[in-house]
């Protein structure tokens, strides 16, 4: 199937009329996703949004609940966001973060409502990268600029249209309902050369880097590698797939309500016990979690790394600490792998 | 560019050789075209990595304070200002600080590069002086250096070092005083423009604080912001109020300590106009107190002093 560029407009604002549609749009020198009223604002060509679009299932700050306490009792209510949406313009990244996010809000011990709610009444469409920035490295952490992991619909830009590939049943439906035009074979041969010309140019190798963080919690190491961080959370908010949270009750009186915010672990907040016992007393051992968490301790839960190579940290950080040259100073260092 | 390089690394390599420092901060040459990223050199060898360009935007001054032993800083204007600002508040011994002053032209805002670009990615940042030479997959446009530089770059003053151990290059020429155009035509607009405006402005803010981590002034044990018994102050971003609010009282904080290096604005991976707020505060202490942060170690600090003769305006008006 195939969808003209000149007709994605009009394709959007009939979809927009039954689903909430978000989007890239364009803010200042970025883009972010952002609900969209009109098919015209959205804005495909621009590579990576600056934002990740977990924001779209689990919000930087999200309201759990609100309670009141009055004579007659404790009052909860809880609200479920459970409009049918569709997101627009996903990147391969973003789509494959999702299905990695779908590990910590839904397993065996836990699953979350809210981001499930969102998840399942949700519709993934997503564009492939033909021109893959020099900060892109998905295909060394299982990924690929056509990846369609954790899409329904992905398209393929070939210049004037969109080849408009089904990957699951939701997009299958999705696509039926579009009544998009079938695509020539002349298309699909547009669409294959794209994607051979799509090179993500940066390599990672992560050869020996778990072995090696399985053993290298002492290591001196850390001791130099965080020297630099700052301790913000650009990196971790910025990135796609870190989900660490936070829960505080925003009240007055008796009335409040439950809110669920981001948390990073490069805050000195983080780990701060109640009994004001932290674990994690420097920016040493905050930094070292983050490539931790990334690498080993997710690769041991779920078998996967949670990192998709979006290259947000490494192109957001104010002080260029850039994560391809720290998993190589870990995989270099001479960790003592008997230890 | 490279002459002064290659003097900052002869200078840090030969601090550490005689063994008169135990730690050189300065800048290696990052991952990204035209960045400079903060070094850590304790050895002539590490040494080596360090250089100079118009990337090296970050404020070194931030990693001085409290430190143990001997350290010696590569300081441009803005860092040595800063070092001033805190030196005088016991944050930095000066004995134990060498000081490799480097006068500055000032350096390149890489924001205001993918906005000229568009959305095409930049590969190589070429420097031919007074211009530049962007370079990427299809393109190359050379680009006057004023149209690139950081804002606090084109209104510094003091590009020259106020205060080193041995200087590298050569003293630039004296600028002119600040007119702070910008701000006194944000004074001139109503409330209503100006809320409306910093409402949009921090509606970008997420809340990440790298714009307070990168200040080297912004150096709370504990700052407000965390608190949490009280909370001083709402945790969750999407509230613009609480945004606003932090930004507010950190810039009141840093109110006559603020050596205008926009470092703040610089960390901000939203591109918040930042020093909006902060240069808004340094233009009042000038004009209240006749006073700027960091730009001799005798000035007392702004707030921290009383004179007779203080202007103090908006406390006597006759």
């Amino acid at each position: 199937m195939i969808v003209s560029k000149k007709d994605l407009p009009n394709f959007l604002d009939k979809l927009i009329s039954e689903y909430q549609v978000f989007a890239p749009v364009r803010k200042d020198t970025f883009t972010v996703f952002k609900q969209i009223c009109s098919g015209k604002d959205a804005v495909l060509a621009a590579g990576n949004t600056k934002l990740p679009v977990k924001e779209l299932f689990f919000p930087q700050s999200e309201k759990l609940y609100s309670y009141s306490v009055t004579e007659a009792g404790a009052k909860l209510e809880a609200t479920l966001d459970d409009q049918q949406k569709i997101v627009f313009g996903v990147r391969p990244c973003d789509a494959k973060s999702l299905v990695l996010l779908d590990h910590v809000f839904n397993n065996d011990k836990y699953q979350d409502p809210y981001y499930l709610t969102r998840r399942e009444n949700t519709i993934l469409v997503g564009i492939g990268c033909n021109s893959p920035a020099s900060t892109c490295f998905c295909t060394s952490v299982n990924g690929g600029p056509f990846d369609t992991n954790g899409l329904d619909i992905l398209l393929v830009d070939t210049g004037d249209a969109y080849v408009v590939e089904v990957v699951s049943d939701k997009g299958k439906a999705l696509a039926e309902k579009a009544g998009f035009a079938a695509a020539s074979d002349a298309d699909q041969a547009a669409a294959a050369k794209a994607k051979e010309d799509a090179v993500v140019t940066c390599q990672v190798n992560l050869d020996g880097l778990k072995a090696k963080l399985d053993v290298n919690f002492y290591d001196p190491i850390w001791d130099k590698i965080h020297e630099k961080c700052l301790g913000c959370g650009a990196c971790t908010y910025l990135c796609p797939t870190c989900h660490c949270f936070d829960i505080v009750d925003d009240a007055v009186d008796c009335n409040g309500c439950r809110v669920r915010n981001w948390d990073s672990c490069a805050f000195p907040l983080f780990t701060l016990h109640g009994s004001g016992h932290n674990p994690r007393t420097s920016n040493k051992e905050r930094y070292r979690n983050r490539i931790m968490h990334k690498f080993k301790y997710f690769v041991d839960n779920n078998n996967e790394i949670a990192c998709v190579g979006c290259g947000r940290c490494i192109k957001n950080c104010p002080v260029n600490m850039d994560i391809r040259v720290v998993l190589e100073d870990v995989r270099g260092s001479e960790a003592r792998l008997d230890s | 560019m490279q002459k002064l390089a290659a003097q900052i690394k002869d200078a840090a390599k030969k601090l550490l050789e005689d063994k008169k420092v135990d730690l050189v901060v300065g800048f290696a040459e990052g991952s990204l075209p035209l960045r400079g990223t903060p070094l850590f050199a304790r050895t002539p060898e590490e040494a080596e990595k360090l250089t100079w360009s118009r990337g090296c935007e970050n404020n070194l001054a931030n990693y001085l304070r409290k430190r143990e032993g001997k350290v010696a800083v590569v300081a441009k204007g803005c860092d040595a200002r800063s070092i001033v600002a805190l030196v005088k508040e016991n944050q930095i011994n000066r004995d134990n600080l060498y000081i490799i002053g480097v006068p500055c032209t000032g350096m390149i805002d890489r924001k205001k590069v993918e906005k000229l670009l568009e959305g095409r990615e930049v590969l190589a940042i070429e420097d031919i002086g007074d211009a530049v030479v962007l370079k990427g997959k299809d393109f190359s446009e050379t680009v006057a250096l004023a149209d690139l530089m950081h804002n606090s770059c084109l209104d510094c003053r003091y590009g020259n070092p106020v205060l080193y151990d041995e200087l590298v290059g050569e003293l630039l020429p004296e600028k002119g005083e600040d007119d702070f155009a910008e701000i006194k035509a944000f004074e001139a607009k109503t409330t209503a423009e100006r809320r409306a405006y910093l409402a949009q402005e921090f509606s970008k803010c997420i809340r990440c604080y790298a714009c307070r981590n990168a200040c080297p002034v912004c150096y709370c044990t504990e700052c407000f912001v965390d608190c949490t018994t009280p909370e001083w102050i709402g945790k969750s971003a999407a509230d613009v109020q609480d945004n606003i609010l932090f930004q507010a009282v950190r810039v009141f904080h840093s109110a006559g300590r603020c050596a205008d290096c926009g470092a703040c604005e610089r960390a901000c991976p939203m591109g918040i106009n930042l020093r909006l707020l902060t240069r808004k505060l340094v233009k009042d202490v000038k004009e209240l107190f006749n006073a700027e942060a960091g730009v001799n170690l005798d000035d007392k600090a702004a707030l921290a002093s009383f004179t007779a003769d203080d202007p103090e305006p908006f406390l006597v008006k006759e």
